[in-house]
């Protein structure tokens, strides 16, 4: 029997394309949807690991909890015994220190007066250890845009865009003023070895980075520094064991209990990732309900004509000796086969364009303008086993759903009155 | 009750409502029909005879009295029991053939025996015996709209006798056929009626039917007018 009706879905084309065509878009919008925001998602942790949180991230308590204001007299102090410990303690991770600061960047002209200055947000990390991971992580060479990398003590980059709206070129020298760790002011001169351009808005509007040790001279930060962040030694994020990891530190330290002891918080413990996790997670099946729900109806009425165009075949069934539960089973078989095939058409294609956006990335920097969100401008799909398998879903369930309700127009009708409309 | 009788009517009424009014289709109808009968209901068009078929057929249900076949009552039986005594014993030959348009011949002749649940080597051998019978055993591989009319009626007696039922319900089945595909088919169905015994009722006005009939009842207004027998139909052996 599932033979026959398989014979008839390949060969009734008319009969089998609109619901195929339905179920193949509704699929692969909803495929193409998920693997864009398994990209975004991937894009936004990953970002946001590099540039801000770390996988796992220790601050002083006092700075955590006054973290996005950048509270550099909170600072932890005693850093450097600190990340022996943390190699030691932690030896899947690596670690490193960076300081997050705010101040005036002023351009003086040849005779000393001020030409040009702007407010910057300011990143201290580690140039020029011989064996930094910062070089990498950020990507900071290929970033470049004029200029050279920071090559000796003294030397800073400034976005490419910030230098640009300053009208500062590489070689010159810039006055950083800032407060320093204990609340009087401070200025120091840096040269500008370069511009850079990260491709992430929040980041290219008014970026400074700087030598985590000339920070600390200038701020007047000698052993202590904002944040230290760690990172799986291979950078792959395992959420589970660094809570873990959190876990175990925060243990350990807890004794010292007072405002300046450190801190350490995994990446998805921080600064709203949960609720950005949780929206997106929301976000989807609410996505999937939506999509199900209108080809629900597309199908049904496509069912309710199909039904219509096929009276002359449900009535000589019905006169052969087929029950209706019979006919009502073989059309649900029906449209899981369709559904099926929709399906698989419409996964394949989101598949090919989703694989494409995975490799060649799609740029959205037009759209981040006022964004304040540590994310790429560039988005990735990106295509995970459940990709494969999601647009089942609202495939098989608005087919199936779809030709229940039109089918049951088939009981409701009386046998007799089906035969009748057969013999006109 | 006489168990000789394959189908039995007693005091059988079908009204149809209209609107406000009603049609009384079927007008306290009494009648017997014995194993291989070979029958017609003939009448002026809206005389009941459709309705009496899907009755029998237990396509529709008796508004009062009662129709019996194959020893079971037609007004008390569910849906599925009404499929299932069409399925077992009763054939359906339609004035406009009905054939499944995407399914082959032999497909479309197979579709009764897919629902017996037959395994495909009996089914196989039940089709070809049956499209033998109508002499359409090289068309297996053909499609409906491949055939013409005469074929494709002699395909839906093939559909109707493969399960070798007890009966086979035959609504104006020559009326879009020329005459001498009707003989033809005419013949096909009298000698499957000899052969297997079967008990065939017609509906229709065919002179040419009428005249193979063994029996004819004649129906006005819902109501037996005549019921007359023939030893030996006139038209027996014509157009040889
Ligand atoms: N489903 C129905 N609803 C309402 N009236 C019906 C229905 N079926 C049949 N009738 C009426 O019942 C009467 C008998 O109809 P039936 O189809 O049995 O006639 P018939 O003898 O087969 O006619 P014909 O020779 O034209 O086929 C007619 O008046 C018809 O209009
Ligand atoms: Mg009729």
């Amino acid at each position: 029997m599932i033979k026959f009706i398989l014979k008839g879905i390949l060969r009734d084309r008319s009969r089998s394309l609109f619901p195929v065509l339905v179920v193949a878009i509704g699929v692969f919008l909803t495929v193409l949807f998920y693997s864009y925001m398994g990209g975004v998602m991937t894009s936004f942790l990953d970002t946001s690991a590099k540039f801000d949180t770390g996988h796992l991230k220790i601050m002083s308590r006092a700075y955590a909890e006054n973290s996005d204001q950048m509270p550099n007299d909170l600072a932890y102090i005693g850093v450097e015994r600190l990340m022996n410990e943390l190699k030691k303690d932690f030896p899947g991770y690596v670690w490193t220190k960076r300081i997050r600061f705010g101040g005036l960047l002023d351009v003086p002209d040849d005779s000393g007066e001020t030409r040009a200055q702007g407010p910057v947000a300011g990143l201290a990390l580690d140039l020029f250890t011989p064996d930094s991971l910062e070089w990498k992580l950020l990507g900071i060479k290929d970033s470049i845009v004029q200029g050279n990398a920071p090559e000796k003590p003294g030397e800073i980059l400034i976005s490419d865009e910030f230098a640009k709206r300053l009208g500062i070129s590489p070689g010159e020298t810039v006055t950083l003023i800032g407060s320093t760790m204990y609340g009087s002011m401070a200025a120091a001169n840096f040269t500008v070895a370069g511009t850079v351009h990260f491709g992430i808005t929040a980041l290219d509007r008014g970026a400074v980075v700087a030598d985590v040790t000339d920070i600390q001279m200038a701020l007047d930060m000698e052993d202590a520094a904002g944040e230290i962040l760690g990172f799986f030694d291979n950078f792959v994020y395992r959420e589970e064991e660094a809570g873990l990891a959190a876990l175990k530190f925060n243990v350990k330290y807890e004794g010292e209990k007072d405002e300046f002891s450190p801190v350490m918080m995994s990446l998805h413990e921080q600064g709203g990732m949960i609720d950005m996790m949780g929206m997106i997670n929301l976000y989807l099946p609410v996505l999937v309900i939506v999509f199900v729900i209108i080809m629900s109806i597309v199908l049904w009425n496509a069912g309710l004509i199909g039904s219509l165009r096929r009276y002359g075949e449900i009535g000589v069934r019905l006169a052969m000796g087929e029950s209706k539960g019979h006919l009502y089973r073989s059309t649900i078989i029906e449209s899981i086969f369709l559904g099926v095939i929709g399906t698989v058409i419409g996964t394949a294609l989101a598949l090919v364009i989703a694989f494409w956006l995975q490799e060649k990335g799609f740029n959205i920097s037009q759209m981040m303008q006022s964004s304040t969100l540590l994310m790429n401008d560039v988005i990735r799909a990106k295509v995970t086993p459940m990709s494969f398998v999601i647009g089942f879903i609202p495939g098989l369930l608005s087919n199936v759903f779809g030709s229940s309700i039109a089918g049951i127009g088939i009981y409701k009708r009386k046998t007799a009155q089906l035969m009748k409309e057969l013999e006109v | 009750m006489d168990n000789s009788y394959l189908i039995k009517t007693d005091e059988l009424v079908k009204i149809f409502p209209m609107g406000k009014s009603k049609i009384t289709a079927l007008n306290h109808v009494n009648l017997q029909f014995k194993k291989a009968e070979f029958s017609g209901l003939v009448g002026p068009s809206g005389s009941g005879k459709t309705t009496l078929l899907n009755i029998v057929g237990s396509l529709d249900s008796p508004t009062e009295g009662s129709a019996t076949v194959m020893g079971r009552k037609i007004e008390d039986l569910s849906h599925k029991q009404g499929a299932e005594l069409r399925n077992r014993h009763i054939g359906f030959i339609f004035q406009t053939f009905n054939l499944l348009p995407v399914y082959t011949v032999f497909e479309n002749v197979e579709f009764p025996l897919l629902l017996l649940g037959l395994s495909a080597q009996e089914r196989k051998k039940k089709v070809m015996k049956a499209l033998e019978w109508v002499q359409l055993a090289d068309r297996v591989k053909s499609k409906p709209a491949q055939l013409s009319g005469g074929e494709s009626q002699r395909v839906a007696i093939a559909r109707a006798v493969v399960k070798e039922p007890k009966i086979i319900l035959a609504d104006e089945p020559t009326a879009n056929l020329d005459a001498e595909n009707s003989h033809n088919i005419l013949r096909t169905l009298e000698k499957i009626n000899r052969e297997l015994e079967t008990t065939f009722i017609f509906a229709t006005h065919d002179e040419k039917v009428i005249r193979y009939l063994r029996r004819k009842i004649t129906l006005i207004d819902g109501k037996v007018a005549r019921d007359e027998v023939f030893e030996n139909p006139v038209g027996k052996g014509e157009g040889q």
